[in-house]
């Protein structure tokens, strides 16, 4: 009996993905960057591999000409921990971070030649955690300071999702100021999220670092990573505590978080569950009986070779076409007629204030 | 809302002359074989002959007898009641029932239905890759030879080729050097072996997962099959269940990943043997353990049978025909579940963004999708099952390509309200002195209509 009650309260998921974001690029955003880098480290501790991880990042730091400690990102003062690492994977990676990117890695409309690294195959039975950073405001992330994703456009990404069963449990957590205001629209079942700011708040970073010259962490992510450090693939710590992380007194701001959409209890839900890899297993109690004299070579027929065309290098550049391309010829539309009524109205005062007379000089 | 009925329809005759003939053998597997030849079973039927209590096909203790074709052998005795109540449950063996549908259906029905646990079989879908891999993490000891070439040809083939109706199979194989287990072993003094225990097994698989790589090139779901040789220092090595006694096959499966097997190699006679030792697996062993997981992870388990049922092992085919209809009966379900939500969904997105632009092959492949789901209701409806599966495979196919068009991107669209919020800033201020104009225009003119009264 005692069994059964575990399994109602445990989540019924089989594999777990995540999805890490840092929406800045530049020198001094070098902290979101470390950000990220954390959190891809501490889910590759806990055991998710990085076929399951999708990361997007600017990845302008650890080269950057400005760093002093090359091909290195640190995340603590005293550069004791080196997030970039040996084996660190880059998905998406410097001009690739976009919205568009990012919703399509969500809703899964890709173009059929994504690798398959670059893609979030998930199924129902997928618990995912969605970790973003960066500089954001009210409703709104910014993206590599060129354009924006709004929080509406971000709940309705997570419906498509939700519609197509691409996930079982969805965890979200964000990391810039007003954070809270991109969890305030979502709308669809099983998500939990989290935030290092209310709306009116800004998040505020760690400590700089006099040896690099930029502020290595945010508070939040800092002690997140903290907090994570001390999980290991089979602790039994649950959300509770995550949510405890990082008090108003440690972090100036005010975290905040949201379950509502979430139906299991937060005490019932495992850090595990979202940041690690714990598999569901059983224990194989039957076989099949194999007859090893049954002659398998007699009934198998050698496998008719398929007739395959040979392969031709497809032309990666149509140079004939474009050497003796025509100028298209674009076909006459008529002009609308917003456009026409607006021309109308522009010469009919035109001729109106200054006279009915001038008409006879067109005509 | 949607629901889905199911119904089963019973034909009852008495046996031909053939069928007679067939039965007057000495065992129930021969006579399983004599009629399979006889009948003509299309996929999804199944036949059932009833034979007297006296009869000595079945042996003492035994009811019913179920074949590895289509057909069934019920003793009759005890009245018609009870002859029933084994017919109810024979269906319930070999055929669907309502709650394997609705496993099928488990991620569309409301909460609270079924357990976590309910559906953790493999998802149907148009082909899946098998791959097996053996680790050996202590190479110095163990030169370990398997010839999974062959095995795969003479044992996991025949088996592909049966389930070749389902999906597309693909396999390969590789052999991975110094691949750890995530988890030390505990020894265990008692038994002087290794042991590991139940509540540690979930934590096995991560570190190797990394390394185990999947095709790029496919996008079907895998399945891994690990066989793993424990180091020397580690040997012999077994797995515990929940209640500490030692697991007969070895071996635990996850599911929809895969499994994984311990092969511990015997220690020699001579404790001088020259390292490395060489190591011929022997595959029909592991054969065995990895298509019974196989059959596991698509949900084919012979667990729970009522205490009177015999039925015949498939042998070399891994699986019974009447179970590669429960897996058509299931998949075709979800297949035509899936369709409508991804129909549905695909709508209600249209409707929300009003100007949205959809291809033509877009629009061409919503339409296949709704014949082809519309024919395969129709299809299940009669029972013809193969022209069911089909059908709904095309309608799946369809759909997919259909719902993860990369142009149906909503942030491609813009909703009204952006667009005013764009342009009114600009046509606001040119529209002011248009306006004003008109305005001044129209008092003139009913100016100069009451002029003319005036001045004259």
């Amino acid at each position: 009996f005692q069994d059964q009650a575990e399994q109602f309260f445990r989540s019924g998921h089989t594999n777990n993905w995540a999805v890490l974001v840092c929406t800045s690029r530049f020198w001094f955003n070098y902290r979101h960057v470390a950000n990220t880098l954390s959190v891809y480290r501490s889910v590759k501790r806990l055991g998710i591999p990085d076929s399951h991880i999708v990361l997007m990042l600017a990845d302008d730091m650890a080269c950057n000409p400005r760093n002093p400690k090359p091909a290195t990102v640190f995340s603590h003062k005293n550069m004791e921990l080196n997030v970039y690492g040996d084996d660190v994977e880059v998905d998406y990676r410097s001009y690739e971070v976009t919205v568009e990117n990012f919703l399509r890695v969500l809703t899964g409309r890709i173009p059929p030649s994504t690798p398959r690294s670059k893609r979030l195959l998930s199924d129902d039975r997928s618990n995912i955690l969605i970790y973003m950073t960066g500089h954001g405001g009210n409703g709104f992330l910014k993206f590599q300071d060129s354009e924006e994703i709004t929080n509406v456009e971000l709940a309705d990404a997570f419906e498509q999702m939700w519609q197509k069963r691409r996930y079982n449990e969805l965890l979200f957590i964000i990391d810039t100021c007003q954070g809270a205001s991109m969890y305030e629209r979502f709308y669809s079942p099983n998500i939990m999220a989290l935030a290092s700011s209310q709306v009116g708040e800004d998040s505020l970073s760690h400590q700089p670092d006099l040896g690099i010259g930029v502020h290595l962490m945010d508070r939040y992510t800092f002690y997140v990573l903290e907090f994570l450090e001390e999980i290991h693939p089979a602790s039994q710590t649950n959300m509770n505590d995550l949510f405890q992380v990082c008090p108003k007194s440690l972090c100036v701001s005010t975290p905040g978080h949201r379950t509502d959409l979430f139906q299991r209890d937060p005490q019932n839900v495992l850090i595990t569950d979202f940041f690690g890899s714990v598999r569901k297993v059983e224990i194989t109690t039957e076989t099949i009986s194999l007859d090893s004299d049954l002659a398998g070579f007699e009934s198998k027929l050698p496998k008719d070779e398929l007739a395959t065309e040979p392969q031709k290098y497809a032309e990666q550049l149509p140079v004939a076409q474009i050497i003796h391309q025509k100028p298209k010829q674009k076909d006459w539309h008529p002009p609308g007629g917003f456009i026409l009524g607006l021309w109308a109205l522009i010469i009919m005062v035109f001729f109106k204030t200054y006279g009915i007379k001038h008409m006879k000089h067109v005509f | 809302r949607t629901s889905i009925t199911s119904r089963y329809e019973t034909v009852y005759r008495s046996t031909t002359a053939q069928e007679e003939a067939a039965l007057d053998v000495a065992t129930a597997r021969e006579a399983d074989a004599a009629l399979h030849l006889l009948q003509d079973a299309s996929l999804g039927a199944l036949t059932v002959y009833v034979v007297p209590e006296t009869s000595s096909h079945l042996p003492q203790g035994i009811n019913v007898y179920v074949g590895k074709h289509r057909s069934a052998l019920v003793r009759a005795g005890g009245g018609l009641a009870t002859l029933r109540t084994r017919l109810q449950q024979l269906t319930q063996v070999m055929s669907f029932t309502a709650s394997s549908i609705a496993a099928a259906l488990s991620d569309r029905l409301p909460d609270g239905q079924l357990g976590p646990d309910a559906r953790r079989h493999l998802k149907s879908s148009l082909g899946y890759e098998i791959t097996f891999s053996l680790l050996n993490p202590d190479p110095k000891s163990h030169a370990v030879d398997w010839d999974i070439e062959d095995a795969v040809n003479r044992y996991v083939q025949p088996v592909l080729d049966k389930l070749s109706l389902v999906a597309n199979f693909s396999v390969d194989s590789q052999i991975l050097y110094y691949a750890v287990l995530g988890v030390t072993p505990r020894f265990d003094k008692e038994s002087s072996s290794f042991l590991l225990s139940a509540h540690s097994l979930p934590h096995v698989i991560n570190p190797v997962e990394a390394r185990l790589g999947s095709s790029a090139a496919s996008l079907y779901p895998v399945l891994n099959f690990l066989l793993y040789v424990p180091e020397r220092s580690h040997s012999p090595l077994y797995i515990q269940d929940k209640d500490g006694a030692p697991v007969s096959t070895n071996a635990f499966h996850s599911p929809r990943w895969g499994g994984i097997m311990v092969y511990n190699v015997e220690t020699p006679a001579s404790p001088q043997a020259s390292l490395p030792l060489h190591v011929d697996v022997d595959m029909v062993r592991v054969m065995e353990v990895f298509l019974a997981q196989l059959r596991l992870l698509f949900g084919l388990s012979r667990e729970e049978l009522p205490p009177e049922f015999l039925l015949e092992s498939p042998g070399n085919e891994g699986l019974a025909n009447w179970e590669l209809d429960r897996l058509l009966w299931a998949h075709t379900v979800e297949n035509i579940a899936t369709v409508s939500t991804t129909l549905t969904s695909l709508a209600q997105l249209l409707d929300k963004i009003g100007n949205i632009v959809i291809k033509d092959d877009v629009a061409s492949e919503v339409y296949r999708a709704v014949t082809s789901a519309q024919s395969a209701m129709a299809k299940l409806a009669v029972g013809h099952l193969h022209s069911a599966f089909q059908a709904s495979k095309e309608a799946v196919t369809s759909s997919e390509r259909a719902f993860f068009d990369p142009s149906l991107l909503h942030l491609l669209y813009f909703p009204d309200d952006q667009k005013f919020a764009i342009y009114i800033p600009l046509f606001l201020p040119m529209a002011v002195p248009i306006l004003l104009s008109l305005a001044k225009i129209v008092r003139e003119a009913r100016q100069r209509k009451k002029e003319p009264t005036k001045m004259d």
